[in-house]
């Protein structure tokens, strides 16, 4: 009766003197898989503009319709998305955009970090979606 | 003018030591979350300063700002009244605990001794304010007109009933063997070296009292009055805001006074474990065992679960009553047949 609770006391203690193993989170963070599918991002060509021709098969594909595309024509005749926005708040991270993407100019990044005080504040619209490239170096 | 220099001398003294024990009880709060959490592989909380030291502080002031509620059908007078007396028993016992010999103040000739009061019957004292804190979580849990409180409370009272008679009797060993009452007494008998103190002349009765300890102060395997499973939380569960602060406080001071009063009766108080390490002070002998104590006290709380309420009437009344009585029986003949 008494040696297993001294064992238990034993163990305890051990545990006690071995290091956590909880991750700090802020400080440090634990790096999300490789075919993670986080917010998305925009894939830029040479003169930095995003690659969309604005097709709008990614709002036609969305499940949760969270992306709305209203497509431009500039000077050259080039198509372009005057009008680019992803609806965070509904996004459930399926993918059909980026597979749905007929020039590769929308794929899923790796960031998962994203709050705001405000719906409008997280919306992701073009200039946002090329900003979120830098936090998807490997891609 | 000599009366004049004891009021001052008095006054000090109760600052200091309501001043220490308090600041013990917080941190006492914040060393319990810590080691618990190294028990489960966690940190524990370490957001609020360096290493979380400020975290009781921190809890201390959210807990002044909650909102203050007294239920509707509660009896208002006891509802209120009942965390006072928790505290108030917890804190008082302190003031015969003796946490150091006695000094002269350095440039005078003036003796300072290291405790508020030498009372000669100093464990009666301590044993009589253990049992009236209980009352404060029986009168808290039947006032608050809740029906996990009332359970609580009934089960604080029943628990108190069968382990407040094991333990007056396992400490009543160490009575027949220093023959007093009185607690600098008993730890004067003590002295000279670790294998003097009463724990190794009443091993028995020194684990019966910390196993009975940990049942009257509602300690985890013992913790039936607020199991949080069935009961959810037990006695305190309308209490908010302060007065539930006021039984968490109560609840830790009753935890540092059963550490030292085990300190006291089995460990030689403010005894050095060696003669030859007279030159420490006695206080920093006294915390320091203390500490192991509480120590104890968390980490056999992160170990054991709780047993289960018709096992510990079981225990108390079947295992531990006839264990002290065995014990006070075998000492008595011993002390007897030694003259």
């Amino acid at each position: 009766m008494i040696v297993p609770l001294i064992k238990g006391l034993w163990l305890t203690l051990t545990k006690c003197f071995s290091k956590p193993i909880t991750v700090q989170y802020p400080e440090e963070k634990i790096p999300p898989a490789p075919r993670w599918r986080g917010y998305q991002f925009f894939e830029a060509d040479e003169q930095g503009r995003t690659k969309c021709v604005g097709c709008g098969l990614c709002m036609v594909v969305c499940p949760s319709q969270c992306i709305t595309v209203e497509t431009a024509e500039d000077e050259q005749g080039r198509r372009y998305p005057s009008r680019y926005e992803i609806d965070t708040t509904r996004c459930i991270f399926c993918g059909y955009c980026e597979e749905a993407c007929p020039v590769n100019a929308i794929f899923m990044g790796q960031g998962y970090e994203w709050v705001g005080r405000k719906r409008e504040a997280i919306f992701l619209d073009t200039e946002r979606l090329l900003e979120q490239k830098r936090f998807n170096p490997s891609r | 003018m000599s009366l004049l220099y004891l009021l001052i001398e008095m006054v000090i003294k109760c600052v200091v030591v309501f001043g220490c024990l308090m600041l013990a009880v917080a941190y006492m709060t914040l060393f319990e979350r810590k080691l618990l959490g190294h028990i489960q592989i966690r940190f524990g909380p370490n957001r609020c300063g360096p290493f979380g030291l400020l975290q009781p502080f921190a809890d201390g002031i959210k807990a002044f700002f909650k909102e203050d509620l007294i239920p509707g059908r509660s009896d208002k007078a006891l509802f209120v009244l009942a965390p006072m007396i928790s505290i108030t028993s917890a804190i008082i016992i302190f003031a015969v605990i003796p946490f150091g010999n006695e000094f002269v103040l350095p440039g005078t000739n003036y003796v300072v001794k290291l405790r508020l009061a030498d009372v000669d019957i100093g464990l009666l004292y301590i044993f009589a304010f253990a049992s009236i804190g209980e009352y404060g979580i029986i009168l808290g849990g039947w006032s608050s007109g809740n029906k996990y409180g009332l359970i609580g409370s009934l089960r604080a009272a029943a628990q108190m009933i069968s382990y407040e008679v094991a333990l007056g009797l396992s400490i009543i060993g160490v009575i027949l063997l220093s023959q007093s009452l009185r607690l600098t007494e008993i730890v004067h008998l003590q002295a000279g070296g670790f294998w003097n103190w009463n724990v190794w002349y009443q091993p028995m009765a020194f684990l019966l009292y910390i196993v009975c300890g940990l049942a009257e102060i509602n300690r985890t395997p013992f913790d039936m009055p607020e199991a949080e499973a069935e009961l959810a939380c037990g006695f305190n569960i309308e209490y908010s805001s302060m007065k539930f602060a006021l039984f968490f406080m109560a609840e830790y001071a009753h935890m540092i006074t059963m550490g030292a009063v085990a300190v006291t009766l089995f460990w030689g108080g403010w005894q050095p474990p060696l003669p030859s390490l007279a030159f420490v002070p006695g206080v920093v002998w006294f915390v320091g065992k203390l500490f192991v104590f509480l120590f104890f006290f968390i980490w056999q709380r992160g170990t054991f679960p709780r047993l289960r309420y018709d096992q510990i009437m079981a225990f108390g009344w079947k295992v531990l009553l006839p264990l002290t009585l065995i014990n006070l029986i075998i000492t008595a003949l011993v002390e007897a047949f030694k003259g």
